[in-house]
């Protein structure tokens, strides 16, 4: 099931307290889940239910990003939560990046 | 990205994290959103956001209700004379004018609205009507008058994209532990204020404001708020080191400070060195036009340099550091050919965070490549040395002499304060170097004495043909030197030859 999201679209796990927003994509139209279950665009689509399915919980962390192979999907996590991001079923990766020292 | 999407990152990643105000009065990431959709529900129908006046506590409410409502920010000069202040601010028709009380009173004469930002804030609708943030990240979310030392001020656009690409580029979110605050001394109109709103928005650090600097009441303030960070200008940094008379400044608090502007003095850097000895030090360079920082010596550069041995790394201490991993960097000659590590030419910039554009339009090559005007060197390992503009370049008998070269070995004699050397009309080389030098309190020296010492130090043709002494030299009030004044006083009292 796909979602028209684009940059600045808000994301938010159904079945976790995940919350991401889309930093990039390459098409309006994404098959999107977190910890396996279809991403919600509306915090007030949670039911309450924690259940996350296999190789998509583990954890993502706030302030963290996370891409999928093609580097074409960027989501920057806002809110911790079990469930991870995928796009058509592919877990996105955590990027690395290196912080700089603060200047302003 | 668009920064009203920061507003809603705020809400979700800092709900109860502190952002804004002090240890006694905090304002958390829910407060926070809530003031600025409020703030952006007074918004509709003005064609952007001007803000004259000092720093303020809940600065930062302001930036983010115009971005919410989809008008620019517009931070003017409140320390202008009047007409000055007011031409800049009629070239914003259809503006809210938010001002301090002191500014707002010297505002008579225009024709848009006036509020006091208290008053506004006071004010702020309880139950705001929702607005839908545009969110078209090519729209302008900031304009900024550049210092115009050179030349008369020009409006700079910063649009939502390079703003969010400098964020994104260059700091976490939510990387600040929970304890960290940052002091923001530098005024709202600065391209430093408006990135230290966003970048310590961006990263969790709670901002703390000083109204305008003093140097007593900076350092008061870091102790008294627990300051882990902040930016000064350089003439902030050496007016605190006056102010602590060489004694440690007894600040364990401050983590981090970065300092950039304009050039520093290597005394008053090796002082400052001394005075805070637990603290990293940061220089940080950019332009108005490159949407703030875009390269950086971070405190690893600052101990090495010190520490080493080395010539080509202690000289290190004086660069602006390497540029940012998403920045490109081109040094040029004069055919715009690229020029071999050490050698000097003209800065190029690329990257997603540099605008290069005025209201005027656009000076981005068709490549994406913005000529900063500023003249500088790349060493073997990519650290950037600025020299000064090319604007202010002297050309004596055809030969190109950056002041900024004569002015450092001028700094380094003991008795010299202050120095600004400018190129003066002269019928036989073109141009002659002149230069005005202010003593330290209490030391004399020579004319002749400074002018053998410069030859000593450079050679012939970079001496000064004239030094002549003053009591002050101007600065803008974050403290870049005014050279056009400096220049054409110089010319009128020495003349042509």
């Amino acid at each position: 099931m796909s979602l028209t999201i684009k940059a600045g679209s808000r994301l938010y796990g159904a079945t976790s307290t995940t919350e991401l927003i889309v930093v990039k994509t390459p098409s309006a139209e994404l098959d999107l889940t977190i910890g396996g279950q279809p991403a919600l665009l509306d915090a007030s689509g949670r039911t309450g239910a924690t259940d996350i399915a296999e190789g998509h919980g583990g954890g993502a962390a706030m302030g963290k990003r996370y891409v999928d192979s093609s580097g074409g999907v960027e989501l920057l996590c806002t809110k911790a939560g079990e469930g991870l991001p995928a796009v058509a079923g592919e877990v996105l990766q955590l990027k690395d990046a290196k912080p700089l020292p603060a200047s302003d | 990205m668009h920064l009203a999407s920061l507003v809603e990152m705020v809400e979700s990643g800092f709900d109860e994290r502190v952002l804004l105000g002090s240890v006694t009065a905090p304002v958390t990431g829910t407060d926070f959103g809530r003031m600025v959709r409020s703030g952006a529900s007074t918004l509709p129908g003005y064609t952007s956001l001007v803000y004259a006046g000092e720093n303020h506590p809940l600065l930062p409410v302001a930036l983010f209700s115009a971005a919410w409502a989809g008008i620019p920010f517009v931070p003017v000069n409140y320390r202008l004379e009047d007409a000055h202040l007011i031409s800049l601010i009629n070239r914003q028709p259809g503006a809210l004018v938010l001002a301090d009380e002191h500014t707002a009173a010297r505002l008579g004469g225009i024709a848009e609205p006036v509020q006091l930002f208290d008053e506004w804030l006071v004010n702020l609708p309880a139950e705001a009507p929702a607005i839908d943030p545009p969110f078209d990240d090519d729209e302008i979310a900031v304009v900024l008058y550049t210092s115009g030392t050179t030349s008369e001020p020009k409006a700079a656009l910063l649009r939502h994209r390079h703003l969010m690409a400098y964020l994104l580029g260059s700091v976490e979110f939510g990387g600040a532990g929970e304890d960290e605050a940052v002091l923001v001394s530098v005024p709202p109109y600065h391209v430093a204020g408006v990135a230290n709103m966003l970048s310590n928005t961006f990263s969790g650090r709670r901002l703390v404001y000083l109204r305008h600097f003093e140097a007593t009441t900076w350092l008061n303030t870091v102790r008294a708020e627990a300051v882990t960070h902040a930016m000064v200008v350089p003439t902030m940094l050496a007016r605190i080191v006056e102010a602590l008379e060489g004694a440690d400044a007894g600040v364990p608090s401050l983590r981090s400070l970065s300092y950039g502007g304009s050039k520093v003095s290597e005394r008053v850097l090796t002082s400052a060195l001394l005075a805070f000895p637990n603290t990293g030090f940061v220089n940080a360079y950019g332009l108005t036009e490159t949407a703030s920082t875009i390269a950086v010596l971070g405190p690893d550069d600052h101990r090495a340099a010190i520490s080493s041995d080395d010539p080509a790394i202690k000289r290190r201490l004086s660069s602006a550091g390497q540029v940012l991993p998403t920045i490109e960097v081109e040094i040029r000659d004069d055919m715009e050919q690229l020029v071999a590590a050490g050698e000097t030419g003209m800065i190029y910039l690329r990257g997603e965070q540099i605008s290069g554009e005025y209201a005027s339009g656009s000076v981005l090559d068709s490549d994406g490549w913005f000529c900063t005007r500023d003249r500088g060197s790349l060493d073997a390992e990519g650290y950037l040395f600025i020299e000064g503009r090319a604007d202010d370049t002297i050309i004596r008998g055809g030969e190109n002499i950056a002041p900024a070269e004569i002015e450092t070995v001028l700094l380094a004699h003991p008795a010299v304060q202050e120095a600004c050397v400018v190129g003066i009309p002269d019928d036989v080389w073109g141009q002659r170097i002149v230069s005005a030098v202010v003593l330290r309190p209490g030391q004399t020296v020579d004319v002749e004495a400074l002018r053998d010492y410069v030859r000593h130090e450079l050679r012939g043709s970079k001496t000064p043909d004239t030094i002549v002494f003053r009591d002050s030299l101007p600065h803008t009030d974050t403290g870049k030197m005014l050279r056009r004044v400096v220049l054409t006083e110089l010319t009128q009292s020495l003349g042509q030859s």
